[in-house]
């Protein structure tokens, strides 16, 4: 899944490495995430919490991101996600991936466009 | 507002989480649920709408749950362990292969049921073995600092090592300075009378400085006090464990008490511990200057004594084998009489006592080691057909993403599970194997109580059962973990392989050749056991009863009052029935004991001592040809006449009429016998192979001399009756006479026992007992050795033959013979058969080399053993290729290209 290789499960894929990119900058809580997912594709990507939440404790297990419960006064407590320093290695290997990715997708439909 | 929490609760109880799990889910998931409401609701959602788009957000029609069994119930072999280390993640995985090998064990009882009783075998023998050797040859001896204790001994160019005269050992003793101390010892009889039966017990006169130089300490008293061990001292005894516990019944006041031994009354000193051991039998010892005999005075008699010394510290065995040499040569100088051309030997104190029995414990190790491996092969190719059959499960695990090393150590890891449960049940099987190997060599086998299951014993078994894991998982490992994916799931369950053919072959021809090995070597001691038991022993064992007798106190003071009660003995019982010939001897030919007389032919006076000529030396009474059936060669026999009155006569076996009188008659010539003095040759007997059937003919002494029990003079008759021998031939059974023969000899003083009843036969029986056992126990391994085999041929045919169906259906099909078939799959099966049996044979040709000295009127590469060890191993192979190849033929051809 790592590497240069163009993963047949881009689907799937894809959503990991959203996922990744979102906790890079600061850790978030799964509902923040859902939204924020929401707000930046505008509107054309939805995760759901039945298959959000899923797919966190996976990435979870492989030890790519971390989740914590952090109590804020006057808040009740939520689950927060950083990512870890193996996952910062697999989100910049998947970006490189989903580039590579994207650049061939491109050129072959440049190639038909032109 | 709904309760979000108890919602997802619902949703998650099909997936039985840890509570604590599912409750850091529930409140997640909740706290999204709740939020998304609000959002819903403030976006301007009705509070219904908001909570039906909330729910199915948050399940997505079972999305969830079916999502979160995925992630939370799959046993991801890599991130098992978060945090852990290298070493955690190995021992989880290590804990998972476990689980996951019991399960597969589970599935297949047949499979594990053979392969854990084959290993249990291999391994239980193994451990049986060891532990005799373990216990025998490889434990130090129970003395503290062992390595320093040395044996000592005259040595002589006649007899090789000799025992020692008591002069000699009080000048080596005083003379040298290599030992912190010597001791001496020497073995006697003993009648224990005074309280009950009368008993007779074996004991051992010790010096003084024995017990404390071998670091003895008793369990109660104290050891003797030089000044006990003094000419002329009161008695002190001291007494083994085993007769103070069983006999005496563990007396705690024994000390000070006097008891009667022969006719000494002798003070308890001390109490011996259970585990003080010098000699298996003795039960009694006492200080050796209480041993009133001349023999323990005079520097020409060696009397069996034995010595032993402790090493200083930081002095080595070759500087105090040259001192006492150089301290033997200046004795042998002083008394040239007696010393001349005995020199003074050191022998490590083990080696003495186990290195008679090294050759034989050493062969047997290499025989069951050869069983081993053998039991390994088999259960190999048994391990190589399970993984043909579970390829696809290894193939899916791959293509999944297992690794290689992986899968090789799952598998690696259901072996040695595998040997390691066989070890625990070897293990017992070795408790009983060893008890057996006990009870097969009980007398030939120096150290025997110390043999038994301690924690070396656990930790040779531990070692052989993961060596012998690794050893036959190793083949199937890499071969189940080589399954190309593809391959293996393409094939289905049809799977093949060449490489596990071949790898398989290999194993069965190791095993033929290794059964070859064993079958020889069983087959040569057959042979050895069998060629001495035509040996003619030079007298008739048929019929013939021993039983060592001792007089009552009441007449031991007298010589001739002896000579009366032996003569009366002799008499009541040639008077019971069925008794035809009654003898005293001195001497059992064939038995343990051994009794040599210098002696020198001729009128002149006594040679010096290196021209020293000895004799085995004989007492005998008038019959005693009679019931030994002793051939008559020349002259007469012993008679009655010639007793303390008449002119002292011998009789001389034909090995020493030709030796000393070569070409001339021996009758009414003169020898003349140390102490006793001259006596005239009065006939020639046949010679009796007294040091055993089978080294008497190599023995250094081999003459032998009758001399007249009743013609012997007052003052050695002490010494003469220490251990006389009843011998009487018998017309019905010789033991069914035993318990008159006991009346009888009681007397009417009831206070005359026998003891050490054997029939000839059994004598001479346990001379051989030590090749026997060999032979017995190498037949064992041999015979497991060769049904292994078999069946290890026999299960590659019948694999082979099942694979080759469709090629044989199309055979059959196109005309092949019934006869044509199996003629094809017997060749390949004795093809196999043939190549191990042709290595085994070279290896046979190798190996019985070492082991020449254990047999007897055969050779190592005799070839009609390895002619019939070949034919009866190809016999077997035949027969495990017959049976699988008759299946072959009875397969339809129809049904057989249809099977595609």
């Amino acid at each position: 899944m790592e590497g240069r290789a163009i993963d047949r499960e881009w689907k799937k894929g894809s959503a990991e490495l959203l996922l990744l990119s979102l906790l890079e900058a600061r850790p978030r809580h799964g509902y923040e995430i859902g939204k924020l997912i929401e707000l930046r594709s505008q509107g054309a990507l939805r995760f759901h919490a039945a298959s959000l939440y899923p797919l966190l404790y996976r990435l979870e297990k492989r030890g790519w991101i971390q989740g914590r419960w952090v109590e804020k006064s006057g808040q009740r407590r939520r689950r927060y996600y950083r990512l870890t320093a193996q996952g910062r290695k697999v989100l910049a290997a998947q970006r490189e991936g989903w580039q590579t990715f994207v650049e061939a997708i491109s050129r072959i439909t440049g190639v038909e466009n032109a | 507002m709904p309760d979000w929490s108890e919602y997802v609760r619902g949703h998650l109880s099909d997936l039985k989480l840890a509570p604590e799990r599912e409750a850091e889910i529930a409140e997640e998931l909740a706290q999204h649920a709740e939020d998304r409401y609000r959002e819903l609701q403030s976006g301007g959602a009705t509070e219904a709408q908001a909570r039906r788009i909330a729910l199915e957000e948050l399940t997505g029609h079972e999305l969830l749950a079916k999502e979160l069994r995925a992630v939370e119930r799959t046993n991801a072999p890599e991130p098992l362990v978060p945090g852990a280390g290298g070493q955690g993640r190995f021992l989880a995985e290590l804990a998972q292969d476990l689980r996951y090998g019991l399960r597969a064990f589970r599935k297949s009882p047949g499979f594990t049921t053979v392969a854990m009783l084959a290993l249990a075998l291999g391994i239980g023998a193994n451990t049986a073995i060891f532990s005799v050797v373990n216990g025998v040859l490889l434990q130090p001896l129970a003395f503290p600092d062992p390595g320093r204790l040395l044996r000592i001994f005259e040595s002589t160019a006649e007899l090789g090592l000799a025992s020692v005269s008591y002069p000699n050992y009080l000048d080596w003793r005083r003379e040298s300075h290599s030992f912190t101390d010597m001791g001496a010892y020497r073995s006697d009889d003993f009648n224990f009378t005074g309280t009950g039966e009368p008993e007779h017990l074996s004991g051992e006169y010790v010096s003084a400085s024995l017990f404390p130089l071998l670091g003895v300490t008793p369990l109660m008293g104290r050891n003797f006090l030089p000044q006990e061990d003094r000419e002329g001292a009161a008695c002190t005894v001291m007494l083994g464990y085993g007769f103070w516990k069983g006999r005496l019944g563990g007396d705690p006041n024994i000390l000070g008490k006097v008891l009667t031994f022969n006719v000494m009354s002798c003070t308890v000193v001390g109490v011996l511990a259970s585990d003080f051991r010098l000699r298996d039998e003795a039960r009694i010892y006492f200080p050796i200057e209480q041993w009133s005999s001349l023999l323990l005075r005079t520097r020409e008699s060696h009397p069996g004594l034995r010595v032993v010394g402790r090493l200083k510290p930081g002095v080595g065995i070759e500087a105090a084998q040259a001192e006492l040499a150089s301290i033997g040569s200046a004795l042998a100088r002083q008394y040239p009489a007696t010393n001349a051309g005995h020199g003074v030997k050191v022998v490590r104190m083990k080696d003495n006592l186990v290195g008679q029995v090294r050759p034989t414990l050493l062969l047997l190790v290499g025989a069951v080691g050869f069983v081993l491996i053998i039991a390994c092969a088999n259960v190999a190719n048994l391990l190589l057909a399970r993984s043909t059959a579970r390829r696809r499960e290894f193939a899916i695990r791959a293509a999944l993403g297992a690794q290689r090393r992986r899968i090789v150590r799952q598998l690696l890891t259901e072996s040695v599970l595998l040997s390691v449960g066989a070890a625990a049940i070897g293990l017992l099987l070795a408790r009983w194997g060893t008890r057996l190997v006990l009870a097969a060599a009980p007398d030939s086998l120096p150290r025997s109580a110390e043999i038994g299951i301690d924690p070396y014993v656990l930790l040779f078994t531990l070692l052989v059962s993961i060596v012998t894991g690794i050893l036959f998982g190793l083949a199937p490992a890499f071969h189940g973990a080589n399954a190309s994916p593809q391959e293996s799931l393409k094939e289905g369950a049809r799977g093949a392989g060449g490489s596990r053919h071949r790898v398989e072959s290999v194993f069965v021809a190791v095993e033929v050749g290794l059964a070859v090995t064993l079958l020889a070597g069983a087959g040569l001691m057959m042979q050895s056991v069998w060629r001495l038991l035509r040996v003619d022993p030079g007298l008739n064992p048929r019929n013939v009863l021993t039983a060592q007798v001792a007089l009552s106190p009441s007449v031991m003071a007298s010589p001739p009052a002896i000579r009366l009660a032996f003569q009366q003995m002799l008499d009541r019982v040639r008077a019971i029935p069925g008794v035809q010939s009654t003898a005293l001897t001195t001497l059992v030919p064939m038995g343990d004991s051994d009794s040599e007389i210098p002696f020198w032919p001729g009128t002149g006076p006594q040679p010096p001592q290196d021209q020293a000529m000895s004799a085995m030396f004989y007492i005998v009474t008038a019959d005693y040809p009679g019931a030994m059936q002793l051939p008559l060669r020349r002259g007469r026999f012993l008679s009655d006449r010639d007793d303390v009155s008449a002119p002292p006569v011998v009789v001389i076996d034909e090995v020493m009429a030709k030796h000393i009188f070569p070409g001339q008659d021996p009758i009414g010539r003169q020898i003349n016998l140390i102490v006793l003095g001259p006596a005239r040759v009065v006939g020639v007997v046949g010679h009796v192979k007294h040091w055993g059937l089978d080294s008497d003919d190599t023995s250094k002494i081999r003459d032998q001399i009758y001399f007249p029990f009743m013609q012997v003079p007052d003052k050695f008759m002490s010494d003469a009756i220490g251990g006389v021998t009843l011998a009487l031939r018998t017309g019905p059974e010789p033991l069914s006479v035993v318990s008159a023969v006991r009346s009888q000899v009681a007397g009417p003083t009831r206070d005359q026992p026998i003891y050490a009843v054997q029939t000839m036969e059994q004598i001479i029986s346990a001379s051989l007992a030590q090749r026997r056992f060999t032979m017995l126990v190498l037949i064992i391994f041999a015979a497991t050795a060769l049904l292994l085999s078999a069946v290890g041929i026999y299960s590659v045919m019948s694999y082979a033959v099942t694979r080759r169906v469709h090629e044989l259906g199309i055979r059959a099909a196109l005309g092949a013979s019934r006869r044509q078939i199996i003629g094809l799959v017997v060749r390949q099966g004795m093809k196999l058969a043939a190549i191990g049996m042709a290595a085994g044979l070279i290896a046979a040709l190798a190996l019985t080399r070492f082991m020449a000295a254990l047999l007897f009127g055969v050779r190592p590469a005799d070839p009609l053993t390895l002619v019939a060890v070949t034919l009866l191993l190809g016999g077997f192979g035949l027969l495990a290729c017959y049976i699988p190849a008759r299946r072959a033929t009875a397969v339809d051809p129809v049904d057989a290209l249809r099977c595609e």
